[in-house]
């Protein structure tokens, strides 16, 4: 059934991601001995992965009320709301956590506000604040994702609803439940594994040692102690629990099975309630990032030498690495849609389980016969953000092309359509607004990224990040905060751009 | 796309130039290089006398450049390492990539001798405060720790100056590190993974005072006037970090390598590291030192461990740390 082009397209992206990431993590796996795991490497292994359950479980449960008040309400500047609280998803994480810390920390707003009211104040640091802070980054993404399914309901299906007099309980349990049953394992996934290699935002907002995550032991085994064996184990397990995951959601995904409608807008009638949702998330997204704003102002316009060159040299990796994740992910979800098996899940799930430490060290290993690691350095941030970003693409692309593929397949048959009609007819102008996310999304987080040119060591080719952590190093904190701040308007510009040129109006 | 092509052709000419006159490679750490950092004046400085051309290869912290180098083991290009420390430096000898290295005479405080590195600068970890937060603060250790005072450290398994804490804890307490720990724990507010985060997270107020170094108020009082931040003296004594640079024993350029360690060592980049790398230059030049620096504290003792010693103490210290702060 699935033509051959679109089979091809589908192998070589499984293969390349197969092929850098085994590539690189090949390396390792020979010194890897499982009979050496310590106590302390399984207490890393429950906090990770409780700290990560839990960070997805939330984002998910307030996604729910927060995606439907979104696609319900209509008022001036919603599109624009909807793409700003999407701004979290692309911070780069220190300038997350510094924001969380100006609204929950000492001397934040939370704590003097509880002072004025005689109130004890409260300590971010802990498992709570790992969890809010992931929460914080990684709602967004799972409200996009809902309001994607919301938006992929058939206006015929509302229709028959009204004239049906269902309730709101009615209406959520017989058109809103199938469409989450459906999306909900994705977005929990995707946040669960994101959330696996969290280092920064664990151990930082963590308080300490007992917020070890297995991406620290990575970090440590690789940096301090140079034992490759147990950062092979540690690589290992990591990778494990993303096949575990990813197996587990595609044994509890269900179709909605709603059938196909005409396409057109469709209309929820909102209530008050929908409102204060709205304002309440509106207030927990900005409040930090009006902070981190706040602390990048006062440098702005005062940047430091090879700024501009720095902001190139990102903007060519965010761009040139969205296209190739859009492309492998397309690919691979369409050939999932239609038939293949859960290989393609496993493709594109597997960068998300593998730690970028050790992956940027197998690279350096792997290239270092071959050329100075550092000359490659720009092409492989390419690659591996790419890579990186592929997890997320795909699994917002799967649910519609699955949609897709469920209405049409008897029509696109019956019309013996080729494989280049069938994308560029019937999938192409039915994703573009999830493309035109997805573009955005993966062009943000690779602007932000840290990764792998950091660990090639080119000295004379920093980017954005890698240029805001140097001059923290050098003291110079104030200056950091703004490149951080150009750092995430950019990131924010060109995913706005990318949003916008997808089309419709964002999510609905 | 014209400049494009414009510095496609000066990277080319750049290159053919480069390739009549010796280049020396030198694999330091990332801050080592940037502009606020002494890589540039020292390159300046050394290319004007060497007729030659210094390459910086670059790693996040002195413990990456020790991970690089295992990691390359004989193939590395790199002719001299800048940026080890003393709690690298035995791991560093095991590699049997260093060759032995001359004696030099220093300023340090304390007396020095590696057979494989030379010293370039050094500090003393103290814990900053802000004197216009913090009126009283703690005399010791221990006192901290029976304090009901805030601090922010850095994770001893992925930084060096939290590996240095952890060192000065076990030098001053040895067996009593332990008890002292779990006094320490509650006024951990958080653990980083590295200085600019603790550092950082200070400076935003997130706690009172912040693992640095005795010499982070210089950075305030000379380059931004202020002179509120202070570092506590300590009756323990404060542990020391000796910054160290070698020599490669693949080295094409031996001879080169050899002048510019003898050049690191000279007045003119003695004088650049202590205003760009913000700690005492390992021998003084002849000028002194910047004023401001007489403003610092100068604790009365430094502590060290052997650098033979340090891989054994270092397990069991780190280890005795997150059992203590787990709890």
């Amino acid at each position: 059934m699935a033509s051959r082009a679109g089979k091809i397209g589908a192998i070589t992206a499984a293969c390349g991601v197969g092929l850098l990431i085994i590539g690189s993590l090949g390396f390792l796996l020979p010194h890897a001995n499982l009979v050496s795991l310590t106590p302390a490497d399984f207490f890393a292994l429950r906090f990770t992965v409780l700290q990560a359950a839990l960070s997805a479980a939330v984002s998910c449960l307030l996604a729910i009320p927060l995606a439907r008040a979104l696609f319900a309400a209509r008022f001036w500047g919603r599109a624009a709301l909807v793409r700003l609280i999407s701004a979290p998803f692309i911070l780069p994480s220190l300038a997350a956590v510094m924001g969380l810390l100006a609204v929950f920390g000492r001397g934040g707003v939370l704590n003097d506000a509880l002072v004025a009211v005689g109130a004890p104040q409260i300590s971010i640091f802990g498992l709570g604040g790992v969890v809010l802070a992931h929460v914080f980054l990684n709602l967004p993404l799972a409200t996009r994702i809902l309001l994607l399914g919301w938006a992929d309901i058939p206006t015929e299906r509302f229709r028959l609803a009204q004239s049906l007099s269902f309730g709101r309980w009615a209406m959520f349990m017989h058109l809103e439940w199938p469409v989450l049953r459906a999306l909900l394992p994705s977005a929990f996934a995707v946040i669960f594994l994101v959330c696996l290699t969290s280092f920064s935002v664990a151990l930082i907002l963590g308080g300490g040692p007992r917020a070890t995550t297995i991406e620290l032991g990575i970090y440590q085994s690789l940096r301090f102690e140079f034992d490759l064996s147990r950062a092979a184990n540690l690589a290992l397990m990591q990778t494990a629990l993303c096949l575990i995951a990813t197996f587990v959601m595609a044994a509890v995904w269900q179709p909605s099975g709603f059938g196909t409608g005409l396409d057109r807008k469709v209309l929820l009638r909102g209530d008050w309630s929908d409102g204060v949702i709205i304002a309440l998330a509106t207030l927990f997204f900005a409040l930090p990032l009006a902070a981190i704003a706040a602390r990048g102002m006062a440098g702005l316009m005062d940047l430091p030498n090879g700024f501009w060159m720095a902001a190139g040299r990102s903007i060519f990796i965010a761009v040139t690495s969205a296209f190739l994740a859009v492309w492998a992910a397309l690919m691979l979800a369409m050939a999932r849609s239609r038939g293949a098996g859960i290989w393609a899940d496993f493709a594109a799930m597997l960068p998300l389980g593998t730690s970028s430490l050790a992956l940027g060290v197998g690279a350096f290993l792997a290239l270092r016969p071959v050329m100075p690691p550092q000359n490659a350095a720009l092409i492989l941030a390419v690659f591996f953000n790419a890579a990186m970003a592929l997890p997320f693409v795909y699994r917002l692309l799967l649910p519609t092309c699955r949609e897709i593929q469920s209405s049409y397949a008897r029509l696109m048959a019956s019309l013996g359509m080729s494989g280049w009609a069938v994308l560029r007819v019937v999938f192409l102008p039915r994703l573009a607004p999830i493309l035109g996310f997805s573009m955005g999304l993966s062009a943000a987080m690779a602007m932000g990224d840290f990764g792998v040119i950091a660990l090639l060591g080119a000295a004379d080719q920093p980017t954005l990040p890698i240029l805001a952590a140097r001059l923290m190093s050098a003291y110079q904190m104030q200056a950091a905060a703004s490149v951080t701040l150009w750092l995430i308007l950019l990131a924010f510009a060109l995913f706005w751009l990318f949003d916008h040129l997808g089309g419709r109006d964002a999510g609905a | 796309m014209k400049t494009i092509l414009l510095a496609a052709g000066g990277a080319f000419l750049a290159t053919i130039a480069a390739a009549e006159t010796p280049v020396l490679n030198v694999l330091t750490y990332d801050s080592f290089t940037t502009e606020w950092g002494p890589g540039p004046a020292i390159e300046a400085g050394f290319e004007a006398t060497c007729a030659c051309d210094v390459q910086f290869q670059t790693a996040g912290d002195g413990a990456a450049l020790l991970a690089r180098l295992q990691l390359e083991g004989a193939a590395t290009t790199a002719d001299v390492v800048v940026g080890l420390d003393t709690n690298l430096a035995d791991a560093a000898r095991q590699t049997g990539l260093f060759a032995p290295g001359a004696s030099t005479e220093t300023t340090l405080p304390v007396a020095f001798s590696d057979a494989n590195f030379v010293p370039f600068d050094w500090g003393w970890f103290a814990f900053v405060y802000d004197k216009k937060q913090l009126s009283n603060p703690p005399k010791s250790l221990t006192e901290l720790a029976d304090s009901e005072i805030k601090i922010i450290i850095q994770d001893p398994r992925s930084s060096t100056p939290g590996l240095g804490l952890v060192l000065w804890v076990k030098a001053a307490y040895a067996d009593g590190a332990a008890a002292l720990w779990e006094k320490l724990a509650d006024n951990i507010v958080t653990v980083t993974p590295g200085w600019s985060e603790a550092y950082g997270l200070f400076l935003e107020g997130q706690a009172d005072m912040v693992l640095s170094y005795t010499t982070s108020p210089a950075y305030h009082l000379i380059a931004e006037n202020d002179d509120s931040k202070a570092a506590a003296p300590f009756e323990e004594g404060h542990f020391m970090q000796i910054e160290l640079a070698g020599r490669l024993v693949g080295s094409d350029q031996p001879a080169l390598a050899d002048q510019f360690l003898t050049y690191l060592l000279g007045d003119a980049a003695q004088t650049a590291l202590i205003t760009t790398n913000w700690m005492y230059p390992a021998r003084t030049p002849a000028a002194g030192l910047p004023k401001g620096f007489e403003t610092l504290i100068t604790p009365t003792k430094s502590l060290t461990i052997p650098a033979d010693q340090v891989e054994a103490t270092r397990q069991a210290a780190v280890d005795e740390w997150q059992a203590a702060l787990a709890k």
